[in-house]
């Protein structure tokens, strides 16, 4: 049986020729095997996959990551459709899912908290629940129920510094406005100036990555997310290029967008393969570690 | 391999890899590809579209034989526009012509449009058609251009047997489960290229919706990494015939029906 860093090699060998001639020319390192890659996807949903139970639908990612070579991801909420302004027992409902995915594959997946910001007790209460006595590793997607300037986030946020817990927040920039409530990299920057400790990843990076890479470039603990956006080329190397590769995070938002497309912003990206390995998984690997080794785990 | 959807010369809003053509005939050489079907840039806004066409012609030639495929700009609302696809297919000896309908303004329900694929069945040359080029999300706010609704298609192409279609950059309707998008993908002379197909199990999916020889190869290189077309095709676990058929053998039949 083919162990997960032989089928990387042998999948994307072939598109990684060029980029490695490429590299090889700016890092000098052209005979770096790309099997050292460790693939950590930071972002995931089990939305949009056929399958009733999120046990069967975790079968199926674990199926295409084997394909691609992620060896694990971290799972965020979702089901069927998406829920604005979720009660509490529809967050509950959607972690529950999340923690019944993970256990079933507990080496290919860590679960993420889903949130709702506007009612702090309770976000309070669900973290300690699974975050602290439970299996989770991470809060987020935090989505668009409320601006994550908000006051109403910073207790949430002390409460994931004092366990070394990063924060997924969902962020766009679009071009004809975001929806509202929803969030920008520009108002987790305010966030993350009032907290700066704590260790923030910036969904999407804005989907106009021009525009939210220049946001998050001078907030040094906000990490810029590739996620949920078309492959479109030259997003990674500019985010190299203005914020270091070690503050560039790969995710891919399965199951609405494929690892195929999301992994190639790495894959195919002109930077070294030292980049890509920390893009690819040794950031949220850092990231993760204080609250892995906490709970006994391994990173 | 055969790439079905490049362009060459410079995107409009961002430089990007490749947009010089002998740059970016060497870098899909290292890739693997052995032929690629290109438009222009050029065209989404320049008005004079028979000298985007005749630099089109004049680059692809340029890098050799065969391996750069021009496919003309033709827009329908412009005057003369016969005149262009004339020297498209004569003059140029182009083996189709792309468009971007949502770029020149106009949609496929409009007559200028029937009468263009009419003209290019006649001549048996295939048509290309973008429904889109990048996220309505991301594009420059003052230049907003929605995708393609190919709805219209539905009536038309049943109309046009000898008609050679390829749809490229749907996935914005992959979603869209609607009747009519539903017929197209089940008419027997449309293909796509698989650029813009998302999801987990994305290219399956198209493959069981359309069939197995209607699935082609395109990358949307250089505006998209060119890796993540790759990496569908070779994550998507399908027979080694049918991947073959995608990356190159069906490619090679349309364009046969098409010379």
């Amino acid at each position: 049986m083919l162990d997960r860093r032989t089928v990387i090699k042998g999948l994307v060998a072939g598109a990684l020729a060029a980029a490695a001639q490429a590299n090889a020319e700016k890092s000098g390192d052209a005979s770096k095997s790309r099997e050292h890659f460790r693939v950590w996807d930071v972002h995931s949903h089990l939305e949009s996959l056929p399958g009733d139970t999120p046990e069967a639908r975790m079968e199926i990612l674990a199926r295409h990551m084997d394909r691609l070579g992620v060896e694990r991801l971290i799972l965020s909420q979702g089901f069927g459709e998406h829920m604005p302004y979720p009660t509490p027992e529809q967050v509950r409902v959607e972690n529950d899912r999340v923690m019944r995915a993970v256990k079933r594959f507990p080496d290919r997946a860590f679960g993420s908290v889903f949130l709702n910001p506007q009612n702090t007790d309770f976000s309070l209460q669900e973290f300690d629940r699974c975050v602290r006595d439970g299996p989770m590793v991470c809060i987020g997607e935090l989505e668009t129920d409320v601006r994550c300037n908000s006051p109403v986030l910073d207790p949430i946020v002390e409460r994931a510094t004092s366990m070394s817990v990063p924060i997924l927040q969902h962020t766009w920039i679009k071009a004809a406005g975001n929806e509202t409530d929803e969030s920008s990299p520009f108002d987790l920057v305010e966030l993350a100036k009032r907290h700066p400790q704590a260790h923030f990843i910036c969904g999407h990076t804005g989907g106009n990555w021009e525009l939210g890479i220049r946001a998050i470039r001078d907030t040094k603990n906000v990490y810029a997310e590739i996620a949920g956006s078309d492959p479109v080329s030259g997003f990674v190397e500019m985010a190299v290029r203005e914020l270091g590769a070690e503050r560039v995070v790969y995710g891919s938002d399965v199951g609405g967008r494929s690892f195929a497309s999301q992994m190639a912003k790495v894959i195919g990206a002109e930077i070294p393969d030292s980049a890509k390995e920390l893009i690819l998984g040794g950031n949220l690997r850092r990231l993760l570690r204080p609250v892995l080794e906490a709970k006994g785990l391994k990173s | 391999m055969i790439d079905t959807n490049v362009n060459l010369f410079r995107w409009p809003f961002r430089r990007v890899v490749g947009d010089d053509p002998a740059d970016l005939v060497a870098r899909l050489c290292k890739k693997g590809v052995t032929q690629a079907w290109a438009g222009s840039f050029e065209g989404l806004l320049c008005r004079d579209v028979a000298g985007v066409n005749a630099r089109l012609a004049t680059a692809c030639r340029e890098q050799g034989p065969n391996f750069l495929v021009p496919l003309g700009c033709i827009n329908p609302k412009m005057p003369d526009w016969e005149e262009d696809l004339r020297r498209c297919h004569e003059k140029h000896r182009m083996a189709g012509i792309r468009l971007t309908p949502n770029y020149h303004g106009y949609g496929l329900g409009d007559p200028a449009f029937t009468k263009l694929l009419s003209a290019a069945a006649d001549r048996k040359i295939m048509v290309q058609i973008a429904l889109s080029m990048e996220d309505t999300r991301t594009q420059f706010p003052l230049l907003p251009v929605p995708p393609v609704d190919p709805a219209p298609l539905a009536d038309i192409v049943p109309r046009m047997p000898q008609l050679n279609l390829m749809l490229l950059n749907a996935g914005y309707w992959a979603a869209a489960r609607t009747p009519s998008v539903r017929a197209i993908t089940r008419a027997g002379n449309v293909c796509f290229d698989i650029a813009m197909d998302e999801g987990v199990g994305g290219l399956e999916r198209l493959i069981a919706e359309t069939s197995p020889s209607r699935v082609l190869f395109g990358s949307h290189y250089p505006f998209f990494y060119f890796e993540s077309a790759l990496l569908k095709v070779r994550s998507a676990g399908l027979p080694r015939d049918q991947e073959m058929a995608v990356y190159e053998g069906n490619a090679r039949s349309l364009l046969h029906r098409a010379s």
